[in-house]
This record gives structure tokens, sequence and C-alpha cells, in this order.
């Protein structure tokens, strides 16, 4: 027997919350989109255990579309990261505090 | 005792993934260089490749690799290495009184409750839902074929505008990231007369080998 698919979601779980955590805890914007990629990736395993549990391979195509759209996000990002370090001389998100009012 | 309800390679496997999964995504979280972060990320990814692999998801196990690992995490260590970012700039900054804590108990409650959610409810055995609309998984020999047909046939407007998303990506990046250039029309002529000048000076170095180039060029 295979292991079941709440195994797999339980870990996609906490592979979740260490990103969540990651994201709210961190202060370097780089930090932040690895733990945003940690938590694409947990919905991406998510995914893919309820392709395999549902027997639909929609699951999998959904997972393969998020993969492209996670590598746009991340070069746009890491311009976007770039630039601001041109400007700043730190990736730091607390620095980037004019727009508060 | 788990041993007797599933196979134990099944069990290796899956340990492995889980170690690997948790490993890393707890050293990108608490490693203080960045470059140890994205390493880190790299032992997370490889675990989740390794968790489709047990879940006969090849393609999208491969493709992990080759898409995070392989362009997404070094894409991350060109920008790293390229800004130069070490960890002790900042090293323990907490802007918010308490956000740590309460980051933790968010994240914490909400785990806790999704978990407690998926062992009250018929989604993880999937018995509510019978499939009707998708087609039926292939087990075996990986399902390759059968992603690209779904991919290709049912959300082919979904993949053909993934082509538009990545071009506009691709020109935002470089928009992004291009540095501004003083718009001086007689930059190259100014190099001209620098060389001309570095003959006359007889100058040492570099310039050198490029008066050397453009004298050449003169004679031949």
């Amino acid at each position: 027997m295979t292991i079941p698919a709440s195994w797999f979601l339980v870990l996609a779980a906490l592979l979740f919350g260490v990103g969540a955590f990651g994201v709210l805890t961190r202060r370097s914007a780089l930090i932040m989109f690895m733990c945003i990629e940690l938590m694409l990736n947990a919905v991406n395993l998510t995914f893919v255990t309820f392709a395999r549990s549902l027997s639909d391979i929609g699951g999998q195509t959904t997972v393969f579309f998020i993969m492209v759209v996670a590598a746009a996000e991340v070069t746009v990002g890491l311009g976007i990261v770039v630039a601001v370090f041109r400007r700043r001389e730190s990736t730091s998100v607390d620095e980037l505090s004019e727009l508060q009012g | 005792m788990f041993a007797t309800a599933y196979a134990l390679p099944d069990l290796l496997v899956f340990a492995a993934a889980a170690l690997c999964i948790l490993t890393g995504a707890i050293g990108v979280i608490a490693m203080q260089n960045p470059v140890h972060s994205a390493l880190s990320l790299i032992l997370c990814l490889l675990g989740v490749a390794v968790a489709f692999l047990e879940q006969n998801a090849d393609f999208l196990a491969a493709a992990e690799v080759i898409v995070y690992a392989g362009a997404i995490v070094v894409l991350f260590l060109f920008v790293i290495m390229f800004l130069g970012v070490d960890g002790s700039r900042h090293p323990h900054v907490e802007p918010l009184v308490g956000q740590r804590w309460l980051a933790a108990l968010g994240v914490a409650i909400t785990v806790a409750g999704v978990i407690t959610l998926m062992v009250n409810s018929d989604w993880v055995s999937g018995v509510m839902s019978t499939s009707t609309g998708g087609t039926g998984l292939a087990t075996g020999s990986g399902n390759v074929t059968q992603l690209g047909d779904s991919v290709f046939t049912t959300y082919l407007l979904a993949f053909e505008a993934t082509a538009g998303l990545l071009i506009i990506a691709v020109v935002g990046a470089v928009l992004l990231a291009r540095r501004e250039r003083p718009a001086d029309p007689d930059v190259e002529d100014d190099v001209v007369d620098v060389d001309v000048e570095v003959v006359d000076v007889e100058d040492e170095g570099e310039w050198w080998i490029i008066d050397h180039g453009t004298s050449e060029e003169v004679d031949s």
C-alpha cells in the first residue's frame, strides 16, 4: 500500500507554515522571495497529492502553470530588488516606507 | 508498526523527502547568510521533487529540478552575488515588538486548523469526489503523455497565455534591471579621441591594447 495522501498534505501544510513564518519575520527581500517559493511549493505538493488521490490530471496541469507563473514572478521580483538596491544600497523591506503616509 | 501497513521502500522515500523538505525550509528562514538560504532552498526543492516522484508525477519532478533548482535558485544566487548582500547588516532587527511570536502563533493556528480540517473531512480520502470531470490518472509508467494531452487540449488557452506572460516578464525584468545610461550621443567619438591622445602620450596598460587594435584597423 502506498503512502496515504494525508501524510503528504500534512507535510505540505508544515512547509507552507514555515514559508509563511519566514515571510512574516525575515526582513530581507531576497529571503522573503525564497519563502514565497517555499509556500508555492507547498501548494504544488498539495495539488500533486490531490491529483493522485482523486485520480485527476488537472492537478498536475495546474502545478505546471504554477511553475511558469512562479518563474515569471521571480524574474520580475528580482528585477525590482536589483532596481531598489541600486537606489537604496539595501534590500531590507523596512527601509522602503515612503508609501505609508 | 507502519512497516506492516505500508511498503518499506515507500516509507523510506517519504521519510527522506520529508526530512529534506523540512530541513531545507527551516534552513531557508534560519540561515543568516542569503547564500546558505539559497542552498537550503535547493535541498527543499529536491525533497519536493522526490515527493512528486513518489506520487507518479514524473514530468513535474523533472521540471521542479530543472526550473526551480536549475533556474530560479541560480537566479537567486546570481542576484545575491551581484548585489553583494551579506547577512551581517541587520542581524537581529525586530521592527515590531513581538512580531516573531505573533507570527509563530498565527502560523501555528493556521497549520493546526488546516490539519484539523483535513482530519475531520473527506478531502483526504476523496470519498465525496469521484473525479467525474477529469480523466483518470495513469499509473505505472508515468503520465507525461497524459499531462501533455491535458496541457495542449483542455488548457490550451492558459498555455498560450503563459507564453504571453513570460514575454511580458522578460521585457519587464530587462526594463527594471537596465542601468540608466547617460543619453550622450558623443560617447563613441570621445573614445576615439581618447585613443588618439593615448598614442601621443604613449601610456601603458589596457588603453594601449585598444589603441593597438584601432591602429591596426587604420593601417589595414
